[in-house]
C-alpha cells in the first residue's frame, strides 16, 4: 500500500538504488499516513512527534542515508540558499558516521531522492534538518558497527572506526560498504542516539572551507541559471502592469514572426515567448509586451496611507496571551474584529508606535528555472526553498499526478525567503508541458522580479506597556497589521502564473503560522519578564499588494517595537538601557549575549558623544526560540548629505553548539549588513499603477561606501547542546540598535522605516 | 559572424550585432562569471573587463568589442590556480550566495590593476555599482584590501596584463 505522495518517492528511489544493496520497499509509509499528525510550520507532515528534529517528518533512516556497493550516500531535504548550510551539514553527518568529508556523497532537496524537510525557511535548517542528520548519522554507524561485530565476531566495543574502514584489534577490517552489506537500513529512528563526544569532532566546530565557493569565484556551473542542455529553448514572459489587470489584447501574430520565436503563448492573462536565442527571447518579449493592452481593474494605495488602509481591510483577529512570567504563550482560534485589549495599568504607562513599509527580497539574479516534459515525467530544476510544495503546486497547475513531476534543487541567487522561485518554475513547468521534449529556461527581467515578487507586508504596530515604580514590567499589549507573512505554496493557486491563466486557480485563503513561531507575530512576545501579556495581531487578509515571507517575518519590526519601548522604560525610569534589559531577564543565556556585546563594545550609560553621533543596544531570541543575539552599534548622521554612516558594530550571539564558526559570523555579518539595508533605506513605491519601484533606481539599497566600517562578531559556542538556528537572528537586533542610535544622534526618536527618507523628506 | 576575443582566446559567433555581450558570454561561448542582474547597468553582476576596463557586459554591444581585448573573471584562474583575488575570495569565505561575486572580483581587478595600494575610500567607491544583496560587503572588502596590500595585480598591470 502506498499513499499519492509516497509512490514517486519510492519508485525513483529504486531507480536511484538500482544496482546497490538495499532495495528498499516504502509500504509502511502508507499505514504510517493514515494516522499521521498535523503539518509542521515549514510544511511537512509529522508523522513522529516524538523524534528528534526533521526525523519527526521522515522517520526512516535508509531515506537518509544509503549505503551500497558504491559508497555511502547521505540526503537532506534542505537546500543550499546561499547561507553555507550544504557544508554545515555535511560536517555534522562527517563528525557523526566517522567519515572524512570526502568520503561520502551528500545529496539536497530533489523530490525523487530525499526525505521531505518541506521548506528551507525560518532558520530551522540547522536546527531540524541538523539535527535530524545528527541522530540518523549515529544511529546508522551504531548499526555498522555491530554489523561489523557479527562479521568479525568481535564484540563492537573493541571495534575503532577510522577513515570509513572498521578496524578489529587483531588487524582485519571491513570497509563501511562491507560492513552494510545484508544490512537493512529501511528502520524506524529511535528517539535517543548513540551519544558522541563533542571533544572528539572533526569537523564539528570547525570552519571547513564552504564546498561551493571554489566554483562561484571561478566560473564553474554553480546556478540553475549556468545550465545548458542540448536542445536548450530560452523563455520569457511577459506580465500584467499590476495585479488583476486583464489582457485586451496583444500582437501574438507579429510576435511569432521574429527572429528565432518558436512560440507564442497567450493563455488568458498570461503571456509567454519561447525562442532559441535568449536576446531572442528578449526583444520578442519586449515586442510582445509593448503590444500588449491591458485593463485596469483594481486600484492601489500609496506609501502615505497604506498604513491606514490595512486597518479597513477585512482581517481575522489573532490573540496571543501568556500569563504569569513562566506562563504557556496561548493563541486562541481566530475572530472576526475581536475585542480591543483593555487599557494597561500601573504606576507608568508607555506608548510605542512603528511603521514598516513593504520591501523586496530583491535577489541580484532574477527568478530562474529550467523544465522539460520528456517519457512522461516533468522534470524542473529550480531554486525553490521547498521542491516538495513546489511539486504539489505544479503538479495541480497541470493537472498531472504528483508522480509525474520531479522538482530538483539547484542554487539561485540568494532569495531571502518567498521570492519568485516557486512562480518562474511554474512558468517553465506551464511552457515546458506544452512543448514535449524540448528544455526550457525562463528567466524573470528584473522589472518582473520586482513588480511580481510577493512583497514583506508594510505593517504598523504598537505597544502598550505597564511598570511599577521600580520598573518592573506589569502589563504588556502589543498589537499589530500586517497581510500575511506566509503564502507558500499551499495550493497550485498560490503560484502565480495560475492567476493568469484562462483555467485560473485562486489561492488558498491565507493562514499565519502560528505562535510560538509566529508570522506578522513572531517575536511579539517578549522574553522579558512580565507576568501579563496580550498579543493582537489584526491579520489583514485581502492583500492590496501580494506579500509572503521575508527573513524574520514580524520579528523585524516587533524586535524595533520592543526595543525602543525598553529603550523608554530605562530612559524613564533613570536605568542605564543595557543594564534595564538585564535586570527584566531571566535566561541566563540571554544575559550572557547582552553582557558580551556590552562589554565588547565598551558601553557606558552615558557617553559623551560629539554631535550627530549616537549609540544604540538591542537584543531577541529569534523567535523566542532559535539563536540569541544582542548588538551594540555607534552612528554618525549627516544631515546636510542625508547620510547615516553606521561606524562599528559588535555583537553577541548565542546559537547553540556552532557547527562551522566562520559559516556563522558570515550569516551574522551578512544579516547586519541586509537589515541595516531594510531598516534605513528600503521601501518599495507604491501609487496608483500598483508597484512603482522596478529596478534598483527606484528601489535604493545600501551599497559599498554605506557599509558598516566594522563589524565584530562574537560567539558563545555550547557545545553538545543543540544546534539554533542563525541565519536571520541579527535583523531585529540590527534594526532595533540602528533606530535606537540614530535617535540619539539626531534627537529625534523616529519609528518609521526606512529611516533616512523618513528623516529627510 | 563576430570575431571577439575573451581570455585571450578568439571566437566566431553568430549573432545579431547589436546583442550585449553578456548573452554571447553565457550563451555562445557557454562562460558561467558574469551574470545576468537586471540588464540596465545597475548591479554589475554582469561585469567584465575590455581593454582593462569594467563594463557591465548586460549593455555592451558584442560589435563593440571588435579590436578590444574582452576578460571575464574565468581569464583570472581556474579552480586549480586561481588567480590572486579568487583565492583572496576563498580564504576570506567571502561568498554567500555568490551571484554577485564574479562581477565584484572583475570590477576589483580593474582598480588593483590600476592602482597599486587604494585606500578604503577608493576601493568602496570604486565597488558603488556593483551590488550585493546577501550583505557579503565585509568580506569582499576584506578580501580586495588582502590583494591591495600586496600590489601584486598593479606589478603585472605594469608587465601589461596578461589576456
Ligand atoms: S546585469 Fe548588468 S548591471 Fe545588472
Ligand atoms: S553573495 Fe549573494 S548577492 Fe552577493
Amino acid at each position: 500500500m502506498t499513499t499519492d505522495r509516497d509512490e514517486p518517492v519510492s519508485r525513483s528511489r529504486r531507480a536511484f538504488l538500482a544496482g546497490g544493496g538495499l532495495m528498499v520497499s516504502f509500504a509502511l509509509f502508507g499505514s504510517l499516513r493514515v494516522s499521521a499528525g498535523q503539518e509542521n510550520t515549514l510544511g511537512a507532515t509529522i508523522l513522529n512527534p516524538k523524534l528528534p528534529g526533521d526525523l519527526k517528518i521522515e522517520p526512516m533512516l535508509d531515506a537518509w542515508i544509503r549505503i551500497d556497493a558504491s559508497g555511502v550516500t547521505v540526503c537532506s531535504g534542505k537546500v543550499e540558499l546561499g547561507t553555507g548550510v550544504r557544508t554545515a551539514l555535511w560536517q555534522v553527518a562527517a563528525d557523526q558516521l566517522a567519515l572524512p568529508l570526502e568520503r561520502f556523497r551528500f545529496v539536497t532537496a530533489d523530490t525523487a531522492l530525499t526525505p521531505d524537510e518541506g521548506y528551507t525557511a525560518g532558520s530551522h535548517t540547522m536546527a531540524d534538518g541538523g539535527t535530524a542528520i545528527f541522530h540518523a548519522a549515529a544511529q546508522v554507524r551504531a548499526m555498522l558497527v555491530d554489523a561489523a561485530a557479527r562479521k568479525l565476531a568481535v564484540p563492537p566495543e573493541r571495534l575503532v572506526l577510522e577513515n570509513g574502514v572498521i578496524k578489529a584489534p587483531d588487524g582485519r577490517q571491513l570497509t563501511y560498504e562491507d560492513a552494510a552489506a545484508g544490512l537493512d537500513l529501511h528502520r524506524m529512528a529511535t528517539e535517543t542516539s548513540p551519544p558522541s563526544d563533542p571533544s572528539a569532532y572533526r569537523y564539528i566546530g570547525k570552519s571547513v572551507p564552504r564546498v561551493d565557493i571554489l566554483a562561484k569565484v571561478t566560473g564553474g556551473a554553480a546556478y540553475v541559471q549556468d545550465m545548458r542542455p542540448d536542445g536548450m529553448l530560452h523563455a520569457r514572459v511577459v506580465r500584467p502592469p499590476n495585479h488583476g489587470a486583464t489582457l485586451v489584447s496583444a500582437d501574438v501574430d507579429a510576435v511569432s514572426r521574429m527572429p528565432g520565436v518558436v512560440r507564442v503563448v497567450h493563455d488568458g492573462d498570461y503571456l509567454a515567448v519561447v525562442a532559441r536565442g535568449e536576446w531572442q527571447a528578449v526583444l520578442a518579449m519586449r515586442a510582445l509586451q509593448a503590444s500588449a493592452r491591458w485593463r485596469q481593474t483594481e486600484t492601489f494605495p500609496d506609501n502615505a496611507t497604506i498604513h491606514d488602509v490595512l486597518k479597513t481591510l477585512p482581517r481575522l483577529d489573532y490573540v496571543t496571551t501568556r500569563q504569569g512570567v513562566d506562563g504557556e504563550v496561548h493563541q486562541a482560534a481566530p475572530v472576526a474584529n475581536a475585542a480591543p485589549a483593555a487599557a494597561s495599568t500601573g504606576a507608568r504607562v508607555e506608548r510605542v508606535e512603528a511603521t514598516k513599509q513593504y520591501v523586496l527580497h530583491g535577489s541580484i539574479g532574477p527568478s530562474c528555472a529550467l523544465a522539460v516534459w520528456r517519457d512522461g515525467i516533468l522534470t524542473v530544476w529550480t531554486h525553490s526553498q521547498g521542491v516538495f510544495p513546489l511539486r504539489a503546486g505544479i503538479a495541480g497547475l497541470l493537472g498531472l499526478p504528483k508522480e509525474q513531476v520531479r522538482c530538483v534543487h539547484v542554487e539561485g541567487s540568494g532569495c531571502y525567503g518567498h521570492n519568485g522561485a516557486d512562480d518562474v518554475a511554474a512558468d517553465a513547468a506551464l511552457l515546458a508541458h506544452r512543448m514535449p521534449g524540448a528544455p526550457i529556461r525562463v528567466q524573470w527581467m528584473r522589472d518582473q522580479e520586482a513588480g511580481w515578487e510577493p512583497l514583506g507586508p508594510a505593517m504598523e504596530t504598537s505597544l502598550e506597556v505597564a511598570t511599577d515604580a521600580d520598573g518592573a514590567l506589569t502589563a504588556w499589549r502589543h498589537a499589530l497589521w500586517s497581510t500575511p507573512h506566509n503564502e507558500r505554496i499551499t495550493n497550485p493557486g498560490r503560484l502565480l502564473p495560475a492567476w493568469l491563466v484562462s483555467q485560473s486557480i485562486a489561492p488558498s485563503p491565507p493562514s499565519p503560522i502560528p505562535q510560538p513561531e509566529g508570522d506578522a507575530d513572531r517575536n511579539a512576545v517578549p522574553l522579558y519578564r512580565v507576568p501579563d501579556v496580550r498579543v493582537d495581531m489584526h491579520f489583514v487578509t485581502q492583500m492590496p499588494f501580494r506579500t509572503s515571507a521575508m527573513r524574520s517575518l514580524g520579528a523585524h519590526i516587533n524586535v524595533v517595537t520592543i526595543e525602543a519601548m525598553m529603550d523608554r522604560l530605562a530612559a524613564a525610569h533613570g536605568k542605564d538601557p543595557v543594564a534595564y534589559r538585564l535586570a527584566q531577564l531571566d535566561d541566563p543565556r540571554a544575559k550572557a549575549v547582552i553582557q558580551r556585546a556590552a562589554e565588547a563594545f565598551g558601553w557606558t550609560a552615558n557617553p559623551a558623544l560629539p554631535p550627530n553621533r549616537g549609540v544604540g543596544f538591542a537584543f531577541a531570541r529569534y523567535k523566542n526560540l532559535m539563536g540569541y543575539c544582542a548588538i551594540a552599534l555607534e552612528v554618525e548622521v549627516d544631515p546636510d548629505r542625508r547620510a547615516v554612516r553606521v561606524d562599528r558594530v559588535v555583537t553577541a550571539v548565542d546559537c547553540g553548539q556552532i557547527v562551522n564558526p566562520d559559516g556563522l559570523t558570515n550569516q551574522i555579518e551578512g544579516g547586519i549588513v541586509q537589515s541595516s539595508s531594510w531598516t534605513l533605506y528600503e521601501q518599495v513605491r507604491i501609487g496608483a499603477v500598483g508597484v512603482e519601484s522596478v529596478d534598483w533606481q527606484s528601489y535604493p539599497i545600501l551599497r559599498f561606501p554605506q557599509v558598516p566600517a566594522r563589524i565584530d562578531v562574537h560567539m558563545i559556542d555550547q557545545p553538545g547542546m543543540p544546534f539554533l538556528g542563525a541565519a536571520e537572528i541579527a535583523q531585529g537586533p540590527t534594526a532595533a540598535a540602528l533606530v535606537s542610535a540614530v535617535a540619539q544622534a539626531t534627537g529625534r526618536r523616529l519609528l518609521r522605516l526606512p529611516l533616512v527618507p523618513h528623516l529627510w523628506p | 559572424m563576430i570575431e571577439l576575443t575573451v581570455n585571450g582566446a578568439t571566437h566566431r559567433v553568430d549573432v545579431d550585432p547589436a546583442t550585449p555581450l553578456l548573452y554571447v558570454l553565457r550563451n555562445e561561448l557557454a562562460l558561467n562569471g558574469a551574470k545576468f542582474g537586471c540588464g540596465m547597468g545597475q548591479c554589475g553582476a554582469c561585469t567584465v573587463l575590455v581593454d582593462d576596463r569594467p563594463v557591465f557586459s548586460c549593455l555592451y554591444p558584442v560589435s563593440s568589442t571588435a579590436g578590444r581585448r574582452v576578460r571575464t573573471v574565468e581569464g583570472f584562474g581556474t579552480p586549480e590556480k586561481p588567480g590572486p583575488l579568487q583565492q583572496a575570495f576563498i580564504d576570506r569565505q567571502a561568498v554567500q550566495c555568490g551571484y554577485c561575486i564574479a562581477g565584484m572580483i572583475v570590477r576589483a581587478q580593474a582598480l588593483l590593476e590600476r592602482v597599486a595600494h587604494p585606500t578604503e575610500q577608493q576601493i568602496r567607491e570604486h565597488m558603488n555599482p556593483n551590488l550585493c544583496r546577501c550583505g557579503t560587503h565585509m568580506r569582499i572588502l576584506d578580501a580586495i584590501r588582502a590583494v591591495a596590500a600586496t600590489g601584486e595585480l598593479h606589478r603585472a598591470g605594469e608587465k601589461g596584463p596578461a589576456s
